[in-house]
């Protein structure tokens, strides 16, 4: 029985609504407006007999007096077979079937299941009649894609149970029943396909939670040589206006060595997530031959001007459907493009409910929801044993470009890596425009046995690349006061070499085919080739000559950089490589 | 009928209050003053009290004044008869024609179902080399000029009005000089495309907050053209004035600020404008092209950069030309050497890397180091290119301007200097 209340007040959008009985917190509540609409919102707060609700739709013509529905149940996600390859909303309507239904333009109050209940999935049963099973167990699996995507007893299943019925392996929509349960009360359950689970609830079915020690390899040279991140960690991005954070996510998205990539879109420019929806069904998926990109990929979409409150469900939305992943034993990434965007969501309902503010007004909570949102990204031992993680890469769009603010802060505070984006490098073109300077991986030491495997001594020799980017900026910070005639030979070269690594091999050329991306196995080749170069002294005769040198040598490189691993043309340009510096 | 209230509690700011039921969030009131009829809009509601946005202002508001409700949101007239007329910052028309019969349409209506986008792909020539070769303006793109006051950023919007390839221009202006006003009015009359413009203007003279429904009422009436299969280009200006006015309304409200003053939301309002720019795939499209001057030049101020966090690149207006280094169409890499000539692309990077090394030589002189024969070439370089190509007078083809391009190239330098490929040399450098 729902819990009926009305409208007494609404600003923006949020309602502040009376009930009988009782609500609770963060449930769902439906507004029925006078035009029959009927907007889906969430609590975000109770007080007396008045709660405040942020609704997820455009709130026009709502009056007080309109009736609310309290429907008791939290805000959830589908889960089940059948979210890769779909385009959802914050909260999970299917984008492509509302545009089926209402045309161009997205219509408030229109909710469609998630989860396809048509499609027929071919079920293959792993547990059988007499086992006594519990939430999170294994009951079988269908085949979605490349995974074998595993049927669990619902992890909000309560108590244990006992199998009494299983069904015969076929091909089953996800609401039919593929087993039944009975508790030691008598009381039986039909168990099908799909679940349900509370979006701001972490999914915690796993024995041990682990301390990320595998690299997560992106392609991108100066993030996994230089600033790492782990399986199950994770790392920000943040940046002023066109520094470069999309092109970088899109990038990791394309090339990231993990089963499943989930993109979420949060408040930022539809345009941009049209380039994966429309380009990822072609894209060659480049760890399993034959297939497209789209087929290991979720995306959450709800753009800046989509309803602000369902941004605020959005991250939430993308990182359940990660965790789910995450217990069949997978590998996850979560790509969430910004960040800012989210908190901006929790400030503007914060003012509504007349918080009392932070600093720039973001609520006083800010660091805690980032720092709880963060901390879903895990790695761990499931009772198969299997392991599975999920790792977040979130960007952050600081204003003014200012990563003193409090969302920055907030998210460096938390998170494993910190690849921070300057304008004084994108607007030099030097992509990406990580900047070494300020940026920092705390997964180079705590992956240092996994990264050592690479090549031996890599964390030892990545540190002192480290160490000549630093010394170099040093040189060329005093030669821009001295001068180079100021400038020892010895000094100027250093500078000249520091500006070699970061021209052949912290930046990459994103739109050059080859060079775009990069395995581990090429980067350990060619920084190798980097490293000796920056150890080997360079014999110059004068200033010029050295600028030559280093010239050359990074024209030869850049060639290097883009052609196809061990093809001729690489094998070339290696060999001139080679007896240049030798010669 | 509806109700008609007599009675208004409070009046500070552009909001004023008074009691009523069953009003709806965002409806429209007419609140009429003796000699005074002025609109205003529901913002917020609690138990039988009504808050309203009062669009002309409060100046004069007098508590008895009589306050009606309209029974349903801000609309705007839509049809094709109204192109060639103008309407002021509630959608009334002041060009002295009559008031329009057409079909009343909502405004500030859902967003575009990302599902149904496209990747744009189509070039809009302005023959405006600074932004057909060097930053394509690509349809459906939401692009800013920033630019500090003084610049002629409406002369550029309405070269741009003028020549851009486009069915319908729609002009949103909000706190415009009454001289510019005249200015859009006779350049558009001049150049015959009056017939195909539709204005919203809201002068600098009227209440400020009076602009606060132009963009709505502009991007309205668009998206219906483009449904309608046309190409549209919506010209807004100046966005400052619609943030400030935001800005406005928020204090009014006791809202707490974000960021100097500004409200937290001002990023999602900008948004849900600038997203309106859309490539309906196999229909029409709606491209923005919006001023936004900088307060104090400076673009970390919260309205440039939520603008530029928001927009797809960005113009800026400096010094009376598109500055080739900050400017920026994200959309260019869409159609460079695409749908325009093989060469664009290298000659548009070519280009700009000799002038900004030429930047670098004349900084060497301005600090006193001497300078090489190198250098002298740059210098040179330089002041072709600007002459020929970021002069804002300059007016020509893409094609024209590529050409041109390599004509500045050979006066200047041998091939080998310029370091474009063998290939394109071969084929395009012009021959003694
Ligand atoms: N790796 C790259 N290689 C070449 N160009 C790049 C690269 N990254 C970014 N750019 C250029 O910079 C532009 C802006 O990049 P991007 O959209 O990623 O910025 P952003 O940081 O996400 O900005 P915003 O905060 O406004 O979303 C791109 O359109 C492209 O022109
Ligand atoms: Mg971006």
């Amino acid at each position: 029985m729902p819990v009926n209340g009305k409208v007494v007040a609404a600003y923006g959008n949020m309602v502040t609504a009376s009930f009988d009985e009782s609500v609770r917190q963060n449930e769902v509540a439906y507004i029925l407006t006078a035009d029959g609409s009927r907007l889906k919102s969430e609590v975000i707060r109770v007080r007396g007999n008045l709660c405040n609700a942020q609704v997820f739709e455009d709130t026009e013509g709502i009056k007080v007096g309109d009736h609310v529905e309290f429907t008791g149940d939290l805000l959830i996600v589908e889960l089940g077979p059948g979210l890769l390859k779909q385009i959802y909303d914050g909260l999970q309507n299917p984008l492509p079937k509302l545009a089926e239904r209402t045309g161009l333009f997205l219509k408030r109050g229109i909710y469609i299941e998630s989860l396809d209940r048509s499609v027929k999935w071919d079920f293959t049963p792993e547990a059988k009649v007499g086992d006594q099973i519990q939430a999170g167990d294994i009951l079988g699996w269908v085949p979605e894609g490349k995974f074998k995507h595993q049927i669990f007893v619902p992890f909000s299943f309560i108590g244990r149970a006992e199998i009494v019925k299983m069904a015969e392996p076929g091909s089953y929509t996800v609401e039919e029943t593929v087993a039944e349960v009975r508790d030691e009360f008598g009381k039986t359950t039909a168990l099908n396909m799909f679940q349900r689970w509370p979006i701001k609830i972490p999914l915690r079915h796993y024995e041990e939670r682990l301390l990320p020690v595998d690299p997560l390899v992106t392609g991108c040279r100066i993030v996994d040589s230089f600033y790492p991140v782990a399986k199950g960690g994770t790392a920000c991005i943040p940046g002023p206006f066109g520094s470069g954070k999309t092109v970088l996510q899109q990038l990791i998205s394309r090339y990231a060595d993990v089963d499943i990539i989930i993109v979420a879109a949060c408040g930022e420019r539809a345009g941009e997530v049209v380039e994966t929806l429309r380009e990822f069904p072609h894209l060659q998926d480049p760890y399993s031959e034959g297939r497209t990109l789209i087929e290991r990929t979720v995306i959450i979409c709800n753009t800046s001007s989509m309803p602000v409150a369902a941004r605020e469900a959005s991250i939430y939305t993308a990182i359940t459907i990660g965790e789910y992943y995450r217990q069949m034993g997978l590998h996850v990434l979560l790509l969430a493009d910004s960040t800012s965007r989210w908190a901006q969501a929790l400030r503007e309902m914060s003012g509504r409910l007349e918080e009392i503010p932070g600093e720039e007004a973001f609520p006083a909570y800010l660091q805690s929801r980032i720092a709880e949102f963060y901390e879903r990204a895990c790695c761990v031992r499931l009772k198969s044993g299997k392991i599975g993680s999920v790792s977040v890469i979130g960007t952050v769009s600081p204003a003014g470009g200012n990563f003193e603010e409090p969302v920055t802060q907030g998210t460096l505070a938390v998170v494993g890596a910190f690849h921070g984006l300057t304008w004084a490098r994108s607007n030099a073109r030097r992509f990406p425009a990580i900047d070494p300077l300020i940026s920092w991986s705390k997964y180079l030491e705590q992956m240092a046995e996994k990264l050592d495997k690479i090549a031996p001594d890599w964390v030892a020799k990545i540190k002192a690349a480290q160490k000549i980017i630093f010394e170099g900026n040093e040189v060329r910070k005093r030669m821009d006061v001295v001068g180079e005639e100021g400038t020892s030979l010895a000094d100027f070269i250093l500078t000249l070499k520091a500006e070699f690594l970061d021209a052949v091999y912290l930046q990459q050329n994103a739109f050059d085919k080859v060079d775009a991306y990069n395995t581990m196995e090429r980067q350990a080749y060619s920084f190798d080739k980097v490293f000796n170069l920056m150890h080997k002294e360079i014999k110059a005769k004068d200033k010029d000559d050295a600028r030559n040198i280093f010239f050359r040598l990074t024209s030869l490189f850049k060639n290097w950089n883009s052609s196809v691993w061990e093809s001729d043309d690489f094998k070339r340009f290696e060999g001139q490589i080679n007896s240049f510096i030798a010669g | 009928m509806r109700q008609i209230i007599t009675k208004i509690d409070e009046i500070t700011g552009n909001i004023a209050t008074l009691k009523s039921a069953g009003v709806g969030l965002k409806e429209l009131a007419v609140i009429e003053s003796p000699g005074r009829t002025t609109l205003g809009q529901v913002i917020s509601l609690n138990g039988e009290n009504v808050t309203l946005q009062v669009f002309g202002g409060t100046k004069g508001l007098s508590t008895k004044d009589q306050v009606r409700f309209l029974g349903h949101p801000m609309r705007v007239k839509y049809g094709e008869s109204l192109l060639g007329r103008i309407f002021n910052g509630s959608g009334v028309p002041i060009d002295g024609g009559p008031e329009p019969v057409e079909e009343d349409i909502p405004i500030g209506g859902p967003s575009f179902n990302p599902a149904n986008r496209i990747i744009p792909k189509q070039m809009i020539r302005t023959n405006i080399p600074m932004i057909d070769l060097f930053n394509s303006l690509v349809v459906s793109q939401k692009l800013p000029i920033f630019s500090i006051p003084g610049e002629p950023y409406n002369q550029l919007l309405a070269r741009v009005g003028m020549q851009a390839e486009a069915d319908i221009i729609i002009l949103g202006a909000m706190g415009l000089k009454f001289d510019d006003f005249t200015f859009f009015r006779r350049t558009f009359d001049a150049s015959g495309v009056m017939n195909r413009v539709i204005m919203f203007v809201h002068l600098a003279s009227d209440p400020v907050v009076e602009c606060l429904l132009v963009p709505d009422m502009a991007l309205a009436a668009a998206e219906r053209f483009a449904e309608a299969g046309k190409r549209v280009l919506v010209l807004l200006t100046d966005m400052t004035n619609f943030a400030d006015s935001m800005k406005e309304i928020s204090i009014s409200m006791e809202q707490i600020p974000s960021n100097r003053g500004y409200p937290g939301d001002l990023y999602s309002q900008l948004a849900s404008r600038y997203e309106k720019a859309v490539d309906i795939g196999g229909m029409g499209s709606i491209t923005i092209l919006a001023v936004t001057t900088m307060p104090g030049d400076d673009v970390t101020h919260p309205i440039p950069d939520n603008t530029g966090y928001i927009t797809e690149g960005q113009f800026y207006l400096r010094h009376g030309v598109i500055d080739p280094f900050g400017s920026l169409s994200r959309l260019k890499q869409n159609v460079v050497s695409k749908v325009t000539r093989k060469d664009h692309n290298d000659i548009m990077n070519t280009m700009i890397r000799l002038y900004s090394d030429c930047r670098e030589s004349r900084n060497k002189i301005a600090m006193g180091f001497k300078v090489s024969r190198w250098d002298e070439t740059l210098l040179a370089y330089g002041d072709d290119f600007q002459k020929e190509m970021m002069d804002l007078n300059v007016n020509m083809s893409i094609e024209a301007a590529l050409d041109k391009c390599w004509e500045i190239l050979a006066k200047h330098f041998e091939p080998m200097q310029t370091g474009l490929k063998d290939q394109l040399v071969a084929e395009f450098w012009p021959k003694k």
